[in-house]
């Protein structure tokens, strides 16, 4: 379920480390969690942002959600495909539902954050 | 929020195996969803969903002064009701504000039964008895009904298979003490979401095995569990008021555009000369529709602007699965509470654009009944 490569948040989101850059998103719990997500707003390319900050939100039917910044650093691409889409997110959160690329400015930050199996012992016990 | 342990409808483990995820909702621990709340949206609007509605309250009122204290503390006008009939109501407080809107059925001449919001139900109680100068006898009786709501296009079609009573015959808002899977219930053509279908009240414990057999029955149309979720959207999108948003104790009826459930001339009842007065004065904030224009979401409580300053707010909002819109209810002072206005939204920081519509956003096509 939840990817070996990846590193994942408390807050349920998730990144991906390519070289210097993180791909970021939300958990297959997360937008579980959420329900149908209906709004997706994402960050301007060239925003800087910091581990642990918001990075934009999501809505589903029935609420707002902030998504938190797993990395700190430049927002270099964002997924424009959830701004008519954001049902996507429902269907492949851990795939074509990325949110945004970001530039890492401190890899070292990525020890601050959970592995998969850590993670999915905290939705073991959320859930 | 009532402090406490959440209360559970008998339904509860029901709803655990089907798969619902559980919400906190006015004292009560209820399905919020089961699937997607839209593919709920959508089932009741295009075929049928199976909701229930236990946390809502019943309170039962009886002997010959029933309808007098009934007439005196609601503010719609029960002596027009004919046995088997129910209508739309509310009970307000001296000073006109809302103590909560309710559904009053007429089972008999000296029998009113009262089907009220889950969080108010104890609050409702009290206050029939405060003004029960009539010495109606006055019963609590949420304890002794489970109820399910079957809503949609096909919810006939559905309860047709496990009933003799003839569904036909029940008109709109119109009811009948008959049987579902041979136990006696009372099928009532009433609902919160804008659709045909019934409400039903049982003994709590026929409640599971009813809402299986529903379930069964309503299968080849597609039924689906419903949640507290759809239950809000397709409300929000039949402009039905929710206790707590539209009205409270500091709303009055002419304000959440609630006139047509208050008889003037019917004599007195709580809460009269505050609406008399209130007329005199003229009405200064009027509830109104609007839809988005901007990409962006309202949601309940987001504060609304004209020309740049705050001059209300959102009572309801979210997206409307069935209109593809992102909708809402606000109140504004009524100098621009005109159809058409373009208003702003403050949504989380930004203001987003919307325009004022005409209500209900969504409207069943008129058929039988």
């Amino acid at each position: 379920m939840y990817p070996e490569d990846f590193k994942y948040t408390r807050e349920h989101e998730w990144v991906k480390v390519e070289g210097d850059v993180g791909v970021v998103g939300i958990t297959f719990y997360a937008q579980q969690a959420l329900g149908d997500i209906v709004y997706v707003d994402l960050p301007k390319v060239g925003t800087r942002v910091e581990q642990g900050k918001p990075l934009g939100s999501v809505e589903s039917v029935k609420a707002v959600s902030d998504i938190y910044a797993p990395v700190s650093g430049e927002v270099i691409e964002v997924n424009e495909a959830l701004v008519e889409k954001p049902e996507l997110l429902n269907r492949d959160p851990h795939g074509a539902a990325w949110l945004a690329k970001i530039r890492l400015n401190s890899p070292e930050e990525l020890n601050n954050l959970l592995d998969a199996a850590q993670y999915q012992a905290l939705v073991a016990e959320e859930s | 929020m009532p402090a406490g342990p959440l209360k559970r409808t008998p339904l509860y483990e029901l709803h655990r195996e089907l798969g619902a995820r559980m919400v906190e909702f006015g004292g009560w621990e209820m399905p919020v969803q089961y699937s997607s709340i839209i593919e709920e949206h959508l089932a009741v609007r295009r075929a049928v969903g199976l909701f229930d509605v236990s946390h809502m309250g019943e309170i039962e009122i009886r002997g010959p002064e029933a309808l007098a204290l009934v007439e005196y503390v609601t503010t719609n006008q029960a002596s027009r009701l004919n046995a088997g009939q129910a209508q739309y109501s509310a009970m307000l407080y001296e000073h006109g504000g809302f103590v909560d809107d309710l559904l009053v059925h007429k089972v008999a001449d000296d029998h009113y039964f009262l089907c009220v919001n889950a969080s108010n139900q104890e609050k409702d109680y009290r206050h029939i008895l405060r003004y029960n100068r009539f010495r109606a006898e006055v019963e609590f009786a949420s304890d002794r009904y489970v109820q399910l709501a079957l809503q949609g296009p096909r919810a006939e079609q559905t309860l047709r298979r496990l009933t003799a009573t003839d569904l036909t015959a029940i008109r709109y808002y119109h009811f009948t003490d008959g049987e579902v899977c041979g136990v006696p219930a009372r099928i009532a053509r009433t609902g919160y979401t804008g659709e045909d279908g019934f409400e039903l009240y049982l003994a709590p414990e026929h409640g599971v095995r009813v809402f299986r057999e529903l379930l069964r029955a309503g299968e080849e149309f597609g039924i689906r569990p419903c949640g507290l979720g759809a239950r809000n959207t397709l409300r929000l999108e039949a402009k039905m008021a929710l206790y707590g948003h539209e009205i409270d104790a500091s709303i009055r009826p002419p304000e959440a555009d609630l006139n047509w459930i208050v008889k003037m001339d019917k004599g007195e009842f709580v809460g009269r000369a505050a609406l008399e007065r209130l007329a005199a004065a003229g009405v200064r904030r009027r509830l109104v529709g609007f839809e988005m224009l901007d990409r962006a979401i309202a949601r309940d409580g987001y504060p609304v602007y004209v020309e740049g300053r705050a001059v209300g707010w959102v009572t309801s909002g979210g997206p409307a699965p069935f209109l593809n819109k992102n909708i809402g209810l606000c109140y504004l002072p009524v100098e621009f509470a005109e159809i058409g206005r373009t208003i702003q939204i403050g949504v989380r920081g930004r203001l987003a654009e919307a325009q004022t519509v005409r209500t209900p956003f969504y409207k069943r096509a008129k058929s039988n009944p």
